[in-house]
């Protein structure tokens, strides 16, 4: 199946995007995902309302509920450019410009009926699960939704790496919430009393697939890079940080990538992008931020066309950074999913984000840092020219800056950012100390 | 020797507010060797623990209209807050060179990334992170924050030298519960008569309360409030209002004023409620750390740093606020890109709506220098709660 892609100049030829079996996997896997979501007056299932960092899917599994995630929903919204018309709706019912603007498309959307992809209404959640992981905008944003659906809500507090490091009394604090909290609010609104082993059973499922995702993730430390570990990355990360951690869904769609990725190397073909492979690789960056949802295209394409690609995001780590080494572990099932919340990129502090960017610097060969700050996320945002200042110096590679948003059209200037990216890799090239590569 | 009047000590409140070199704690701490000074950022620290360690802890707030922040833009975009700018400005400018340790409480996620750029700029400093529970299960999150409360009292023994023991930390809490009496008996004394004790003044006064010790501070508390009550001042015919959202970075001082003179009267407010966290005296017998932690769990201020588990509780504390201070509206004023008070406004809206209490909403910066519209604004305001409110 293919999909004809936004133009972004009305003279260009349109082209077809290129599907791979992953690809068209995911793709059913979310509409799939959308399509039960849509129809809880048929078949029964409870649904809860939850978040992509300390996403507790495999818990939620364990208690036949369907996973909703608001972030999504606004991505989603954000990619096919609805988005600007329901934070204008929020931002009308008083909701201040200044705030994540997450948070108002998904008011905006529920105010506008609440539709879903695939054009049918998404139920009122049974429970919404706070799980207050890495962003302080979280504990109010479903103390919003808990106005507009009165429904229940448990939170689970994860306690940030202040001091960059976790401890014994952070764990046990939300293994005890899990227990006394959560736990028995998910029984009480499913009616399914909870099975230790079921939990066990996903988490195993979890862990195989986090190893395909971190192979994934890491074969673009080769030259040439086989994927973009930013654009395409963050399909990558779809299945594992939304409703399908622990599925064998999940489990089969990182088979099929992974092969996908073996074969590129094996042709020494570079990223695959919605105009077809990726021909040439001069530039090879990490990033840090999440990407703007609202001309996400439009965006990449200002880096395959410049021969820009990224080899390692932090973005990518937000839902869980698999590639230090965590997996999901049956074998301690309430303590592994107390390690994961903590170990999520946001709840790291400042001084671990830059080690571990510095790292990626190092270990994918990157040729710079390139920051995409974001207004509306001050979790990501504050303390970024830090970051950059420090991985420069670290590093003696360059960085740079631009700005745009989440899912708020307004925010994102095409002519700056591409201003910004070509001045930056002209920087690259003159710290090179030569001429660019051929293309 | 006299009594000291209102206008003395407001303008002993305002030198110590003006001086950002913060003279007074760097002479506190000169006075002795040995002695250490500990700063902290908005919203609550227990500043019972280092008092109980001998040393002096310093609020943070900002540095307001009068420096021009240099060093400090260059680490903030312009959609943040300007706090963490002008804080990292005196800080980088050495007007901080005198402190020890420096805690940033968990209020948002500025102040908590700002506790990550100042253990890379100023590695010598004690640098924590203070997390909270928001579980205010005695089981749960009691047990965390118990535990939370033991290793910060051990890392600032160790900045102080010496152990902090039981026995001082009931000295302590007994100073502070005087001091916090003493606030809440201020507080009430303005909403009975909001033209004696304007809140331009006692926010100095309050303001005093961030560098001087606890014991100068009660002091000056206690004076204050004598003056207070024995100067007559005209009453005006403004109406009584209640302030929120300037908990974190704290509006110009002229902003205060513009909303007093153009007829309104704060009758309450959100400012330094580390002054006003914890709502009762802290017992001064049995476990010190587990009377903390239960102040906290069950008996500390509700404000939109802090989880509500119970929704039919939700923002029924800005509604007590008026009540209880008899206010006939409330002026949400707000810092700009502040997502604690921005975001938890519109539920207080909500819940002022249901009973038809009027408010207004503006933000700010700590150096807004065109203070004409919030004149304007909080005049019409104050016009429209006397023209039509029902008596």
């Amino acid at each position: 199946m293919t999909v004809k892609p936004a133009s972004l100049r009305p003279q260009a030829p349109v082209r077809e995007v290129v599907k791979e079996a992953s690809m068209v996997k995911q793709k059913e896997m979310i509409a799939r995902n959308y399509d039960l979501l849509t129809s809880t007056a048929e078949h029964g299932r409870k649904v809860a309302s939850t978040f992509v960092p300390g996403n507790l899917n495999e818990l939620i599994m364990c208690f036949d509920m369907l996973n909703n995630l608001p972030e999504i929903n606004a991505i989603q919204n954000g990619m096919r450019k609805i988005s600007g018309d329901y934070i204008t709706e929020a931002e009308k019912r008083g909701h201040s410009e200044d705030v994540c603007t997450y948070v108002k498309a998904d008011l905006g959307m529920i105010a506008k009926g609440n539709v879903s992809p695939n054009g049918k209404p998404l139920p009122r959640p049974d429970l919404l699960l706070l799980s207050y992981t890495g962003c302080f905008t979280f504990m109010k944003w479903f103390e919003l939704l808990r106005e507009e659906y009165k429904c229940p809500t448990v939170m689970l507090h994860v306690p940030y790496q202040g001091d960059g490091e976790t401890t014994r009394n952070m764990r046990d604090y939300i293994v005890k919430q899990l227990k006394q909290e959560v736990i028995p609010a998910l029984e009480r609104v499913s009616g399914v009393k909870f099975d230790i082993d079921r939990l066990r059973g996903y988490l195993r499922e979890s862990a195989r697939a986090e190893d395909d995702l971190v192979w994934v993730l890491e074969s673009a430390k080769q030259t040439p890079a086989p994927i973009d570990a930013y654009f395409g990355g963050v399909y990558y990360i779809g299945p594992i940080f939304t409703a399908f951690r622990g599925t064998p869904d999940a489990t089969e769609y990182y088979r099929l990538l992974r092969a996908e990725i073996e074969e590129r190397l094996r042709l020494g073909l570079g990223p695959i992008t919605p105009e077809g492979d990726m021909k040439s690789q001069k530039y090879r960056l990490v990033v840090e931020g999440p990407p703007n949802w609202t001309s996400f295209r439009e965006f990449w394409k200002m880096f395959y066309d410049d021969g820009a690609v990224v080899v390692a995001s932090s973005y990518t780590k937000v839902g869980g950074t698999y590639d230090l080494g965590f997996r999901h572990d049956p074998d301690h099932p309430l303590e592994s999913l107390a390690d994961y919340c903590m170990g999520v990129y946001t709840n790291r502090n400042l001084p671990q984000r830059i080690d571990l960017l510095e790292k990626y610097m190092d270990e994918y060969q990157a040729d710079g840092l390139l920051i995409n700050s974001i207004k509306s996320c001050n979790s990501f945002s504050a303390g970024q020219l830090m970051i950059m200042r420090e991985v420069e110096k670290r590093t003696g590679k360059p960085a740079a800056f631009i700005e745009t948003d989440l899912v708020d059209p307004r925010y994102f200037s095409a002519a700056n950012v591409k201003n910004r990216l070509e001045s930056y890799f002209q920087m690259i090239d003159q710290k090179r100390g030569s001429a660019p590569s051929a293309a | 020797m006299p009594a000291p009047t209102t206008a003395a000590l407001v303008t002993r409140c305002q030198a110590l507010f003006d001086d950002l070199s913060f003279g007074a704690a760097r002479e506190w701490k000169a006075a002795a060797a040995g002695r250490r000074v500990v700063a902290y950022m908005p919203i609550y620290v227990p500043r019972e623990l280092i008092h109980a360690a001998g040393m002096l802890p310093l609020g943070i707030l900002g540095a307001g209209e009068n420096l021009e922040v240099i060093h400090g833009d260059a680490y903030y975009q312009s959609y943040i807050c300007r706090i963490p700018r002008s804080t990292l400005d005196l800080g980088i400018t050495g007007r901080l060179d005198f402190v020890d340790g420096f805690l940033f409480p968990s209020i948002c996620d500025v102040i908590r990334n700002l506790s990550g750029i100042w253990k890379i700029l100023f590695p010598k400093v004690y640098v924590h992170y203070f997390d909270v529970p928001q579980n205010f299960d005695p089981e749960v999150g009691g047990v965390f924050y118990r535990q939370e409360l033991q290793e910060l009292r051990e890392a600032l023994a160790r900045l102080a030298g010496r152990p902090i023991t039981d026995d001082a930390l009931r000295a302590s809490f007994a100073l502070y519960n005087q001091n916090r009496r003493l606030v809440r008996e201020l507080y009430a004394f303005r909403a009975g008569a909001p033209w004696r004790a304007p809140a331009s003044e006692t926010y100095l006064v309050l303001r005093a309360g961030m560098v001087l010790p606890v014991e100068e501070h009660n002091q000056l508390l206690a004076d204050y409030l004598a003056a207070a009550r024995a100067e007559e001042r005209p009453r005006r015919d403004n109406c009584r209002i209640v302030l929120n959202g300037v908990f974190c970075e704290q509006p110009p001082l002229s902003m205060i004023k513009a909303i007093e003179m153009s007829g309104c009267y704060i009758v309450d407010d959100d400012f330094m409620l580390v002054h006003r966290w914890l709502l009762e005296d802290l017992p001064v017998t049995g476990d010190p750390i587990a009377a903390l932690s239960t102040a906290f769990l069950s008996g500390s201020t509700e404000n939109g740093a802090k989880y509500q588990p119970r929704q039919e509780l939700k923002g029924q504390y800005i509604l007590e606020a008026v009540r209880a201070n008899a206010a006939e509206g409330v002026i949400f004023a707000a810092p700009s890109f502040c997502d604690p008070a921005l975001l938890e406004r519109p539920m207080l809206e909500k819940v002022l709506d249901r009973v038809d209490v009027p408010h207004i909403g503006f933000k700010y910066a700590e150096n807004s220098a065109q203070l004409q519209p919030v004149r304007e604004q909080a005049g019409t305001f104050a016009d429209s709660i006397k023209l039509w409110s029902t008596p």
